[in-house]
């Protein structure tokens, strides 16, 4: 069941549009805001509130790589691992913080505090190599200032 | 020097919309609404602003395809491309987050241009600060009467919105755009219908880049021939370049058109860190065809960098160093095309995966010679024209490139079996 918040937080949107569907992206990023990731169950919910098929839900749903339909961390890192991070060091600032978190990309530490993944070019290139934790960004990055900016997190 | 894109903006801060104003913003604004939209579209076309967000197509044509008059269909949308996934590539987000009233205006005058009412500004996922101050931006302008009904009195309504992606590089490609935007998978449309005659919800549709808008209100302030005489080249206007990888000082600059690649390489990014050797470059993002050090004096304009066998793109330079394995580099940009392919046309499907592939066991030191062949096959059977849209293509661009350029690091891959970069 989708909370009243929920509700209204989607439904803000369906005025931008001449039909309630084209909200569902807004709508899997509401829900994703709220409980982390986007369930089955909660898949049916978006479904039946803009009266769009389960199917159809999860179509878009995964085609968009950060609606997340699995659990995640307290905290998602997102590693950019295009060719300016790559050119600056990414490989070995990844092995880093592979190492340090105890995970490869697409896990989630035991004590469910960080998800790793990696995402493509951030945007930040004359800052590279950058990534970032939830909405941070953070930019020119080394094993150090990573060690750091996780100790923020615990 | 003119910077009429840059010149206000302040690090860490946006500009409000008072103080846009006390920089000459929104006097672009009531110039044209006392013109017809007819007559916006006429001085955008002779002050010769082209695309912005990589493929360069002049900005005033483009609008003119949008039916005018009381029997178009209605409504009529305005989008503004920020979706910035290009890698290497992060312009607009000096301008989404340094002074977005400016891109406001220009939209507010871009939809005035081809009688839109309404508009959205599609905003890649990574661009939280940016989305944040886009929102600010837009209730400013809506308290100022600058959005909504009869803007400034003039009877002109328009209604502007933020759309923040789920990411998907795909997005940035206008019809995927556009999809994305109803509410759907970002798989790219057949063109015709182009999005000018029937685009968003079945309508006439503009997309403009966000660096393209922002030099609108400019255009319409300070008139054509002004916009002519900024630049060094048969190319009107500015254009923001970056540079990143191992140069001494990577940025963002916002320069004339026709400035030198030296000059930009040297003079702005202060040349190669210490101990390392200029090798070649991708000009305007990943999509691009490498150029070298026999391309150093070029002009940056859509027509230099093509003689040279590239394109301008985006204007955002990627360099490659002689310590960095250029085998390496195309590798993760194969991988990131690959990745992001959206999967709806067979070449690009199959073909990118593949060529990623064979590219990981050169890099591994398990490639063959004929590998190279196949590699050269692939970037013609992945040519524009055999896909829906130009992903595919594109991303062949750096691989020919590099093919033609360096293909002895290939070879020497092959025939070491090892990369010889990694010790």
């Amino acid at each position: 069941m989708l909370s009243e918040k929920e509700i209204k937080e989607i439904e803000e949107h369906f005025a931008h549009y001449p039909r309630k569907q084209a909200a569902v992206i807004e709508a899997l990023k509401v829900v994703q805001f709220h409980r982390g990731y986007v369930s089955d169950e909660n898949v049916e919910d978006i479904a039946r509130l803009l009266e769009m098929t389960p199917d159809e839900v999860d179509s878009v749903a995964t085609f968009y790589n950060l609606i997340f339909r699995k659990p995640v961390g307290e905290h998602v890192i997102l590693m950019c691992d295009s060719v300016s991070c790559w050119i600056m060091g990414y490989e070995n600032l990844k092995d880093h913080l592979s190492q340090k978190l105890g995970i490869d990309i697409g896990q989630t530490t035991k004590d469910n505090r960080f998800t790793l993944l990696t995402i493509p070019c951030l945007g930040a290139c004359d800052r590279a190599p950058a990534m970032m934790v939830d909405n941070e960004l953070y930019g020119n990055l080394t094993p150090e200032k990573i060690d750091e900016i996780l100790e923020k997190y615990k | 020097m003119e910077r009429p894109l840059t010149q206000h903006i302040r690090p860490g801060e946006y500009l409000t919309a008072a103080e846009y104003r006390k920089t000459g913003g929104y006097e672009g604004l009531k110039k044209a609404l006392k013109m017809t939209p007819k007559e916006v579209q006429e001085t955008v076309k002779r002050a010769g602003l082209r695309g912005r967000g990589g493929a360069g197509f002049p900005t005033g044509l483009k609008w003119s395809f949008v039916p005018l008059g009381p029997d178009a269909p209605r409504p009529k949308y305005l989008v503004a491309n920020g979706d910035e996934m290009e890698p290497g590539t992060f312009k607009d987000r000096l301008l989404i987050e340094g002074n977005p009233h400016q891109l406001i205006e220009g939209m507010i005058i871009s939809a005035y241009a081809i009688e839109a009412e309404i508009g959205y500004i599609f905003l890649r996922w990574a661009y939280k600060k940016g989305a944040q101050i886009i929102e600010k931006a837009l209730a400013e302008a809506y308290d100022a009467g600058l959005l909504g009904k009869n803007i400034l009195g003039s009877g002109f309504n328009f209604d502007l919105y933020l759309h923040t992606s789920a990411g998907r590089y795909i997005c940035g490609e206008e019809t995927a755009l556009l999809n994305s935007l109803e509410g759907k998978r970002a798989n790219p449309r057949p063109k015709p219908p182009f999005p000018q005659t029937s685009g968003l919800f079945g309508k006439p549709t503009i997309v403009n880049n966000i660096e393209t808008l922002s030099n609108v209100p400019h255009i319409l302030r300070n008139g054509a021939d002004w916009y002519q005489s900024i630049s060094l080249s048969e190319d009107a206007g500015t254009k923001l370049f970056g540079v990143s990888g191992k140069v001494k000082n990577p940025g963002l600059w916002e320069l004339p058109l026709g400035i030198t690649l030296r000059e930009v390489l040297e003079e702005y990014a202060g040349g190669m860190r210490d101990g390392l050797q200029f090798k070649g470059l991708l000009p305007g993002g990943a999509s691009t065809d490498f150029l070298t050090k026999d391309h150093l004096d070029i002009k940056l304009d859509y027509e230099g960098v093509a003689e040279a066998g590239s394109r301008l793109g985006t204007g955002t330079m990627i360099v490659l160093d002689d310590k960095t394995c250029v085998v390496g580099m195309v590798r993760n940009l194969e991988h990131f095309f690959a990745q992001e392919s959206c999967g709806w046309c067979t070449p690009c499907r199959e073909g990118l995966p593949w060529t990623e592939k064979i590219l990981t066991s050169i890099e591994n030191g398990t490639g063959k010679m004929e590998d190279l062949d196949i590699l050269a096959g692939m970037t013609k059977t992945l040519a524009p024209g055999n896909t829906f849209c130009p992903l595919a293509p594109g991303a062949m661009e750096p691989l020919q490139s590099a093919l033609k350029y360096f293909r002895e690091d290939f070879e020497r891959h092959i025939k070491e079996k090892r990369c010889p970069w990694r010790s």
